[in-house]
């Protein structure tokens, strides 16, 4: 059938399942946006161009679908160029569409022009610039295969204005083969084996969930596999919730922010289950000297990940989902003998292991809010948190059941919460909250208005400490406390910010105030904003 | 340890760079890189010359791999292959030295391609050792430019790197 090319990105989107985008209009995306308003796409106007990504990225997290935005040409694109790299960090599956020049002007530095595809190719899965009508159709089936195949990761989809004007004799294709590109998909049997093999002459094995268990929809392997063989479980930032929270095996986050229990497991194993997780350095600080006397069993869909951080006794290529059930199946209860004294030791270190809840003079402890907030809850409920402290107080109190902890793992972006949260309530109805500090919500306290516009009921929680509280930290730690530019003096009041939105909104400073916040917060239908005072020394674990 | 990597591509505009770019920001260092297309139109062939001082071998291998646009690649055992680069070199030549240096150039393998009354170009196709020991060769007469085109592999016998 003939159409414009603009008519046939729609129709691309239509048949990829495509709901909601996000994005932001400019002149050269123009012809895209008049034809997509004539369809049933729901199209969500952020409010600053980084967000589309956030958002798209919140959507992908939770659907497993690629999230799309769409940006106009020149600093539409660079805006966005954070959430892609946000994405691409956390192999989050995207489809990214931007608009660009018109083609027979492309490299005279005509207005809003920029080298899009060139300026992100360092952290982008795979990008194109269609020139050729013809290829709209092939193009968008490749990059929704790209972006959530193997490891998932964004795509863009660069395509000059007069392009999106032309006609084309559109179809849809049902099949898409990609000669160069193959990802592993199965893990190899004979590893597999090896891997049970090494399991069963462990005396003190360990999993070490990452993102990976997500992206593989692999949360229910994992379990069956740690509950069969009794192995403990601890996980990373990116693997938050891959177990329940009360699953009585699971020992928290590893790391330079995770809990004692979990980083005392990691350096006593001695067999590590590494389940799609790549070794970041903030997971695994100085993975030599811990390998040492270990054993390693990698399992990754990436075979560049394996050996780039750590050197592997045994890598598994492939699926984990795939992988963790074979090994499941290979694994016998019995095993879980060879371990028990291992098993006790550590579930006493974690029963050990008290966060402080304490009071904390005219100031909210934040660790407590986290704790109760998860607490009261309901099931399903997706935490979304920012970077810095509120990222740790919230990382390590997670305990929704079945609910979701996300947050921007590997390039640690401030403001990606707010945003982030506001794609999952696209995505699905539901209790979604933003967790941030003062710092971050100033990074994204634009969507407020998204918020309202697109009625998406986010909650927000703002740990206000009138600094920024990690690297505060850092300078007192490392820099002989020398605290310079982390005073955000000139912070507007939330409260009359979030009502100058018709937001309602409560701020607290003790502990005692806590329970009642939240529960006004969690019974809000709409939007709420909760500000809560925090001691500006109060630490981040 | 010098590894010949060679790379088939799809020949799509922006390939090079992504290959190029994969180098720079990875910190992984680049001899020489040569491209050019193969008797299938569609498809380019990049051979790479790697001097893998951190045995970051297999990691370049692994990130090569991921690019989309590269179809397969093999890491050429040096004594299984054909290697040859392409030199032309342009040296100073006077009346006095000009038959020294075609005599020079001849006993290398290398010819003349072009003769002015104050300079020779000399063009050489071999391998980048011989390559070397022309340049030696020629330098005490006065190099007044070097180019060079890049090594370019090929297994011998029957072994092939096809894209099926």
């Amino acid at each position: 059938m003939f159409m414009t090319v603009s008519q046939a990105m729609v129709n691309c989107l239509e048949a990829e399942g495509v709901e909601t985008v996000f994005g932001y209009p400019g002149a050269t995306i123009c012809p895209f946006y008049d034809a997509l308003s004539r369809s049933s796409i729901r199209h969500i106007l952020v409010r600053t161009e980084q967000n589309a990504g956030h958002a798209a990225n919140g959507y992908a997290r939770i659907t497993g679908r690629p999230g799309v935005c769409v940006v106009t040409s020149g600093p539409g694109a660079t805006n966005l160029i954070t959430g892609i790299s946000t994405a691409y960090m956390d192999s989050i599956p995207m489809v990214i569409i931007t608009g660009q020049v018109v083609s027979s002007l492309l490299g005279s530095d005509v207005f809003q022009e920029v080298d899009i595809t060139g300026a992100c190719e360092p952290f982008i899965k795979h990008s194109y610039l269609l020139k050729d009508p013809a290829r709209t159709a092939q193009v968008f089936k490749e990059a929704f295969y790209i972006a959530s195949s193997g490891r998932p990761g964004p795509v863009l989809i660069d395509i000059p204005m007069d392009v999106q004007k032309m006609q084309v004799n559109f179809s849809y294709p049902k099949e898409v083969s990609i000669r160069s590109y193959k990802p592993t998909s199965k893990g190899h049997p004979g590893q597999i084996k090896k891997a049970a093999a090494a399991l069963f002459e462990a005396k003190r094995p360990l999993i070490v969930a990452g993102g990976g268990v997500f992206s593989a929809g692999a949360e229910k392997e994992l379990l069956a596999f740690s509950q069969k063989a009794a192995v403990p479980v601890v996980n990373t930032l990116m693997g938050i919730g891959a177990v329940p929270a009360d699953y009585p095996l699971r020992l928290g986050m590893i790391g330079m922010h995770g809990i004692r229990p979990a980083n005392y497991a990691v350096h006593q194993a001695d067999l590590l289950i590494l389940a799609g997780s790549r070794v970041a350095d903030r997971a695994i600080p100085s993975p030599d000297l811990l390998a040492r006397h270990k054993k390693i069993i990698h399992m990754d869909i990436d075979p560049a990940e394996i050996g780039k951080n750590l050197g592997v006794d045994i890598p598994v290529v492939g699926n984990i989902q795939q992988i963790l059930s074979e090994l499941c199946e290979l694994a016998e209860p019995s095993w879980a003998e060879n371990w028990a004294a291992w098993r006790e030791e550590l579930v006493g270190v974690a029963k050990k292991y008290r966060p402080d809840y304490g009071k904390r003079d005219g100031y909210v402890n934040p660790k407590l809010l986290m704790h109760q907030l998860n607490a009261m809850a309901g099931e399903g409920t997706t935490i979304v948190s920012d970077v810095g402290q509120n990222q740790m107080w919230s990382a390590n109190e997670f305990a929704v059941k079945n609910g979701r902890f996300l947050t921007s793992g590997g390039m640690g972006t401030m403001g990606y919460s707010l945003p982030a949260a506001m794609g999952v309530q696209a995505a699905k109805p539901g209790q979604t909250i933003a967790v941030c500090g003062d710092g971050s919500f100033q990074m994204c306290m634009m969507e407020l208005a998204t918020l309202v516009q697109h009625r998406l009921p986010v909650k927000t929680v703002v740990f206000s400490n009138n600094r920024l509280g990690m690297v505060r930290e850092h300078q007192a730690v490392a820099y002989d406390n020398n605290l310079t530019a982390v005073f955000l003096d000139g912070s507007p009041d939330f409260a009359k910010l979030a009502a100058a939105y018709g937001i309602p909104s409560l701020r607290i400073h003790k502990n005692s105030e806590i329970d009642g916040a939240l529960e006004a917060l969690l019974a809000a239908d709409g939007p709420f904003l909760l500000e809560a005072m925090v001691d500006p020394l109060e630490s981040t674990l | 340890m010098k590894h010949t990597l060679s790379v088939l591509v799809e020949n799509h505009a922006g390939v090079l760079s992504r290959i190029s770019g994969l180098f720079a920001r990875r910190g992984f260092n680049i001899d020489s890189l040569a491209v050019g297309t193969t008797a299938d139109p569609a498809v380019s062939c990049v051979t790479i010359v790697v001097d893998d001082k951190e045995n970051e071998i297999e990691q370049i291998n692994k990130q090569l791999n991921k690019l989309i646009d590269v179809i397969k690649l093999k890491d050429f055992v040096p004594e299984e292959i054909v290697s040859r680069e392409l030199m032309l070199l342009k040296v100073s030549a006077t009346d006095q030295s000009r038959s020294r240096i075609a005599e020079l150039a001849s006993l290398a393998g290398a010819k003349v391609a072009d003769i002015t009354r104050s300079s020779m170009t000399l063009e050489c196709c071999d391998t980048p050792d011989r390559l070397e020991n022309l340049l030696e060769l020629m330098r005490p007469f006065g190099l007044k430019r070097v180019v060079r085109t890049g090594t370019i592999a090929l297994e011998k016998g029957n072994e092939q790197l096809t894209i099926d």
